[in-house]
């Protein structure tokens, strides 16, 4: 339980760290021209200044910079997150009726890329420098510089236009009434491409730092006792070298867990996927300065989250933490 | 090699296509191959593909060399001053950094530009502004263990000033593993922008990869090469300033060449 602990006191510490995200943004906001009323303005085609200020009244912009603050933050503390004056209706809801999509990106994505990362980087330090190593670091660069949003396009057009194998966008078949294991699969059919493509860069990360830390692993000392106690290669390789090369990847994902939310603005627009990344594009273009506040903080308590569950995985993997 | 290829298309774009590559010249979508005129076709508004392409490699050099000098100051600036006076100084350094990698860099730049606009100069501030943290931290470990050393007590016993020793004695021996990491912010930089643009968020009123990617995929079903094109040349230029930081790389710890 010594591990909770410290995984606690990692897990208090980025309170101020959240303190300082927030502060920072909204400071931010205010320097951004134009406030949500004037957006609501705009999109009734217009309205007379009297409207105008009572609307502001209503949403309290009209109070000094900091007092507003005081409100955010203290509304925050009772996890309000505001209202939404563009979907009319509190921010809490728009981003939890968002967040299943893009939790079941996030997490196929991460999934997929973190075993196949493994995989290919084994493969490639067990054969060092011969082809299916040279194959498979010549893929890991090319996936690497791959722009996300072009993989996925290319996708629509070979495995959604030409092969008509797989959806071109959207989350579900809209109005077939699929229940059960039905609707399961149909949505497992429609993330397929988006998955892949979210995924493609952390797989040449992973597979990346998985081959040189595989690599570096195998020139240790433990590893030539093993095998000169007679342990067969599959245990060697199992028990002694996956365990220990492990780690960096481990660390890997929590320090780019964030990344990943922000690749699934891209990724969510260019699939259609009713998720969080897209909510906040279109919170940005519609200047809806609560709901994107209210994204923002919901993505940093995510990322904390994603690095409070790798501390606890760390611990696992190495005994000496804790 | 590949990165020569594309500066030189970048220096040669006004040689080859000096007209405005975002000017009419002629009818729309034009397959590639097709016309000699147009060896790569035309979009969905009649402008030459190969012309935006070329003109777009400048785009993307200037915005990835930009953005990566201004993540990479900050960061060396910020991780040296917490690297060598530790204590306080470290502690609130190490939050904001730490701050800023909580935060998805995307949304970050998302924001940064909504609020400040999207010309050319916000955006490549916008993406330096979201990626000097690794670089900060990089300098920060390395300062931390050089700040010991003998040189760095000799240098104080002879009575160098703090700035001195940092810039002109500590920050020399602590640079060589942030300049293979520079390669890497350019790379994420260049990928930035073009996603940027992708969404409609980048400045519209230069030739910009994926300003283009963007466009073609109004017209996806039919005309797909639209965008291929411009990502491919976003997937080369990115390639080549990876293979040149892995070059650097080599050639710097020469211990792990032939890994």
């Amino acid at each position: 339980m010594r591990v909770l602990a410290l995984a606690g006191r990692r897990l208090l510490s980025s309170i101020p760290t959240l303190l300082i995200i927030l502060v920072g943004l909204f400071l931010l906001l205010q320097l951004a021209p134009g406030d949500t009323v004037d957006a609501l303005v705009a999109q009734m085609g217009g309205g007379d200044q009297k409207m105008v200020e009572e609307l502001r009244r209503f949403y309290g912009l009209d109070a000094p910079v900091a007092v507003q603050l005081g409100r955010y933050i203290w509304r925050l503390v009772q996890l309000d997150l505001g209202y939404s004056a563009i979907y009319g209706k509190p921010v809490v809801n728009v981003i939890l009726e968002r967040l299943p999509a893009t939790l079941l990106l996030m997490g196929s994505a991460l999934s997929f890329a973190f075993f196949a990362g493994i995989a290919l980087g084994i493969i490639a330090a067990r054969r060092v420098n011969k082809w299916p190593d040279t194959l498979i670091s010549t893929l890991g660069l090319v996936f690497y510089a791959t722009p996300s949003f072009w993989f996925g396009l290319m996708g629509i057009v070979v495995f959604a236009i030409r092969l008509a194998w797989l959806p071109s966008g959207g989350f579900e078949t809209v109005g077939a009434g699929y229940t059960g294991l039905m609707r399961v699969l149909d949505i497992a059919r429609y993330l397929v491409l988006p998955t892949l493509t979210l995924a493609l860069i952390f797989l040449a990360i992973y597979l990346r730092i998985m081959r040189a830390s595989m690599l570096e692993v195998l020139t240790l000392d433990f590893v030539r006792t093993a095998r000169a106690k007679g342990v067969a290669e599959q245990a060697v390789i199992v028990r002694h070298v996956l365990r220990n090369a492990l780690l960096p990847v481990v660390t890997l994902i929590g320090l780019q867990a964030g990344t990943m939310l922000g690749g699934s603005v891209v990724v969510e627009s260019v699939f259609a996927l009713p998720g969080l990344g897209r909510l906040a594009y279109e919170s940005v273009v519609q200047r809806d300065l609560n709901t994107l506040l209210g994204i923002v903080f919901v993505s940093a308590l995510l990322v904390i989250s994603v690095n409070f569950m790798v501390d606890l995985i760390y611990a696992r993997l190495d005994p000496r933490i804790s | 090699m590949l990165l020569i290829l594309v500066i030189a298309m970048a220096l040669s774009a006004g040689i080859l296509f000096p007209k405005d590559p975002l000017g009419l010249a002629g009818s729309p979508l034009i397959w590639p191959f097709r016309d000699a005129r147009f060896p790569l076709g035309t979009d969905n508004s009649g402008r030459d593909i190969a012309a935006q392409i070329f003109h777009g490699a400048r785009i993307s050099l200037l915005i990835g060399l930009a953005a990566m000098t201004l993540a990479i100051s900050i960061g060396v600036v910020l991780g040296a001053l917490a690297g060598f006076y530790g204590g306080l100084a470290d502690d609130v350094l190490m939050r904001i950094t730490e701050a800023f990698q909580t935060l998805p860099n995307f949304l970050l730049l998302l924001m940064l530009v909504a609020v400040f606009g999207s010309t050319l100069t916000t955006v490549t501030i916008a993406i330096g502004l979201v990626s000097w943290q690794a670089p900060a931290r990089l300098t920060r470990a390395e300062f931390l263990s050089l700040r010991t050393r003998e040189f760095v007590q000799a240098g104080r016993t002879i009575g160098l000033g703090d700035a001195t020793l940092i810039f002109r004695e500590i920050l020399p021996n602590a640079l060589p593993p942030v300049i293979v990491y520079a390669s890497v912010v350019m790379a994420v930089a260049i990928l930035l922008e073009s996603a940027l643009a992708f969404l409609n968020l980048s400045d519209p009123n230069v030739a910009s990869w994926g300003n283009l990617i963007g466009l073609g995929r109004g017209v996806l079903r039919s005309e797909w090469y639209v965008s291929a094109i411009p990502g491919v040349a976003i997937l080369i230029t990115v390639l080549a300033v990876s293979l040149v930081g892995q070059g650097l790389n080599d050639a710097l710890n020469p211990r792990l060449r032939g890994r």
